[in-house]
């Protein structure tokens, strides 16, 4: 009989698939949780009003970021309902037998930076977070997605979840990219032609010669942004430099297991013969540095551009952004740049910026965030010389969390100032009543850093 | 849960689309660790400007009331919070209609015994000028039937929604009890795939 090729999304799921209820979803095992403090108070609370416990404490993982400070780490976090959500997530997971990565842990950490860096994310997985940047796991070839507290309940109950099975698509990427060009601009580049709303109901996969060359940190920022199109997740097929990546990382496997993993993870990609419900193909050489002009991120264009002129001057978004049709984003005055959050806050990402700024000046006039992804990004910052040279250019150095991405601590831009942040979103008030954020790669931030105007990084490398 | 059948109210529009989780309720608001209390930061910083009510904002216009809301397409997309949920449930709506929502939204809506209700873009253009002309319009949404009709002049459309999850939200019945009920299939499935 003849028998359809699967794409990696539809191995990965059938091979979780515990059941599927007759019309209606599949009944899916969930190999590992991340938790953290805001998503997960209600859920554990729902877990006690139903006398039930954490049926695999072994499969979670708990850390705080989205709240917490990102300066004096080391002191009690002084908002008292930050606090009392720290402490909270704490107690429950001392209650339920969790590991949990607080602020004074070494592996502390924005969820979705920490579970590849420590190792736990590994291919073939099925991985969920009440977060719906979960997709940043799918770049290591995992089914990664994110769910709401009621669901993190689920999970923690049963280590399964009830989830309809969602359609696939492929976006296939080819081509070398240009000078200046980063696996962000590519993203936004591709949610500019989707729109906010063009991957709603599918899961990703990204393919293409532009992916296979780009580095495993790299491949993350595109999966974390897959979520921005409204998809359900985002994968890429596992290759070498995906287990050269995971190899000698503390939760890895080692010895013999590895190479029995490796086997097992090799087999992951989609058949040559799949079908896929929807595809798509952009060129690489068609992308430059990329940033947004409206609220939200598929509103994008490159940076030599203007906004469109067929947009009416009364668009909600414009008139939020203080930006008329037609005008051009380069040169722009900004008073904020924040270099960080799950989508950039990698060693690479400050690698990236640093190449920009070193041995050159922050404007003045430009208040800075820079904050690593995790207390591991946050050493190896600082192993390097990284900090030295960001010091030496006028910049600061901040703890990990997940700051200024979406303003739940202190790192907020006041109203009507403009940020450029490598965050994932550019919505009203994101990153604080009234702010204005500007989606770009790390390049870009960097020269938009030094001369205070949205600045094409290409005219400092 | 409530089991939930047929809801009849007059409606809020608010007419605007790609409405994220963020507007619905800010992440500021987000710091609780109770379902409790969000329903009076709904749409915190569209319904109030320096802290003053925004006249201009439906929510705060008098005419408006009930339990639909009415709103453009792409409800609900960015994060995942349920927050989103809680907080419109908080504030007194039971049906979000709309002609396109966001994946997680839509769960976590369905999760929490609020309607996530898609209809065409021609029939939700209808209904908000409908309820913009007429605060006084009454919508009933049936879910048995599946459709939701408006009372003036009586047109009605036909809804889709997964049978599975109808017949939870008909009976109240809870996704997670069934899971925990069935512990012991989940147990063997794991011992089998050396999980």
């Amino acid at each position: 009989m003849f028998k359809m090729g699967k794409t990696i999304f539809e191995k990965i799921w059938g091979q979780h698939k515990v059941d599927s209820i007759e019309g209606g979803p599949d009944i899916l095992f969930i190999d590992k949780q991340f938790i953290h403090e805001v998503t997960s108070p209600q859920a554990f609370e729902g877990l006690r009003n139903r006398k039930t416990g954490v049926r695999r404490p072994d499969r979670v993982v708990a850390t705080t970021d989205h709240n917490v400070p990102t300066i004096d780490q080391h002191l009690p976090i002084q908002e008292e309902l930050s606090r009392l959500q720290v402490s909270k997530l704490e107690e429950n997971c001392k209650e339920f037998g969790i590991d949990f990565y607080g602020l004074s842990h070494p592996y502390q950490g924005i969820v979705h930076i920490i579970g590849p860096e420590l190792g736990i994310t590994q291919p073939g997985m099925t991985i969920v977070c009440g977060d719906s940047h979960t997709s940043t796991h799918g770049a290591l070839g995992t089914v990664a997605f994110g769910i709401g507290t009621s669901e993190v309940e689920m999970v923690l109950a049963t280590q399964c979840i009830l989830q309809y099975k969602p359609m696939t698509m492929r976006i296939n990427i080819d081509g070398k990219p240009g000078k200046g060009v980063t696996s962000k601009d590519i993203i936004l580049y591709v949610i500019s032609k989707l729109t906010a709303s063009g991957g709603t109901g599918y899961f990703i996969e990204y393919s293409g010669s532009t992916i296979s060359s780009l580095s495993m940190e790299a491949r993350m920022t595109i999966c974390n942004m897959s979520i921005e199109m409204g998809a359900r997740g985002g994968i890429i097929a596992p290759d070498q430099v995906t287990f050269n990546y995971i190899k000698g990382r503390k939760f890895a496997p080692e010895k013999e297991n590895w190479s029995k993993k490796e086997k097992e993870w090799s087999q992951l990609f989609s058949d040559p013969d799949a079908r896929f419900d929807k595809e798509y193909s952009f060129k690489a050489e068609d992308i430059e540095p990329m940033v947004t002009f409206g609220t939200n991120p598929g509103m994008g264009i490159g940076i030599s551009e203007h906004i469109p002129f067929d947009l009416d001057e009364s668009d909600k978004s414009l008139q939020y952004m203080g930006f008329m049709p037609g005008d051009q984003l380069l040169n722009k005055p900004i008073d904020y740049v924040f270099l960080g959050s799950c989508t950039n806050g990698r060693i690479e990402d400050f690698r990236a910026f640093t190449s920009i700024v070193k041995g050159r000046k922050k404007a003045d006039n430009v208040t800075s965030y820079l904050v690593p992804g995790s207390k591991l990004v946050e050493a190896q910052i600082k192993d390097e010389g990284i900090d030295k040279i960001l010091n030496n250019a006028g910049f600061e150095l901040r703890q990990a969390g997940c700051s200024a991405c979406l303003a739940m601590n202190e790192d907020k831009v006041p109203e009507g100032k403009y940020c450029v942040s490598t965050s994932n979103r550019n919505f009203e008030g994101r990153q604080g009543p009234g702010s204005r954020t500007i989606l770009a790669s790390p390049l870009t931030a960097a020269a938009s850093a030094l001369t205070g105007k949205i600045t094409d990084p290409r005219v400092f490398i | 849960m409530k089991p939930i059948n047929i809801i009849k109210s007059t409606a809020v529009p608010v007419p605007i689309e790609n409405i994220d989780t963020d507007q619905i309720i800010p992440a500021r608001f987000l710091k609780a660790t109770s379902k409790q209390g969000f329903g009076d930061n709904l749409f915190r910083d569209w319904r109030f400007r320096n802290d003053k009510k925004d006249p201009e904002f439906p929510l705060n216009n008098p005419s408006f009331k009930g339990k639909i809301l009415i709103a453009g397409r792409n409800f609900g997309c960015g994060s995942s919070r349920e927050h989103a949920a809680w907080a419109l449930k908080g504030y007194g709506f039971d049906v979000v209609v709309s002609s396109f929502f966001a994946d997680i939204f839509k769960n976590n809506a369905l999760n929490n015994g609020l309607l996530p209700i898609t209809v065409s873009p021609d029939f939700l253009h209808y209904l908000i000028d409908l309820v913009i002309s007429d605060p006084e319009t009454i919508i009933e949404v049936n879910l048995k039937n599946q459709t939701i009709r408006e009372f003036i002049k009586g047109n009605q459309e036909y809804f889709d929604i997964n049978p599975y999850k109808k017949d939870c939200l008909l009976k109240g019945f809870d996704d997670i009890a069934y899971l925990i009920s069935i512990k012991p299939e989940i147990k063997s499935w794991e011992a089998l795939n050396n999980k």
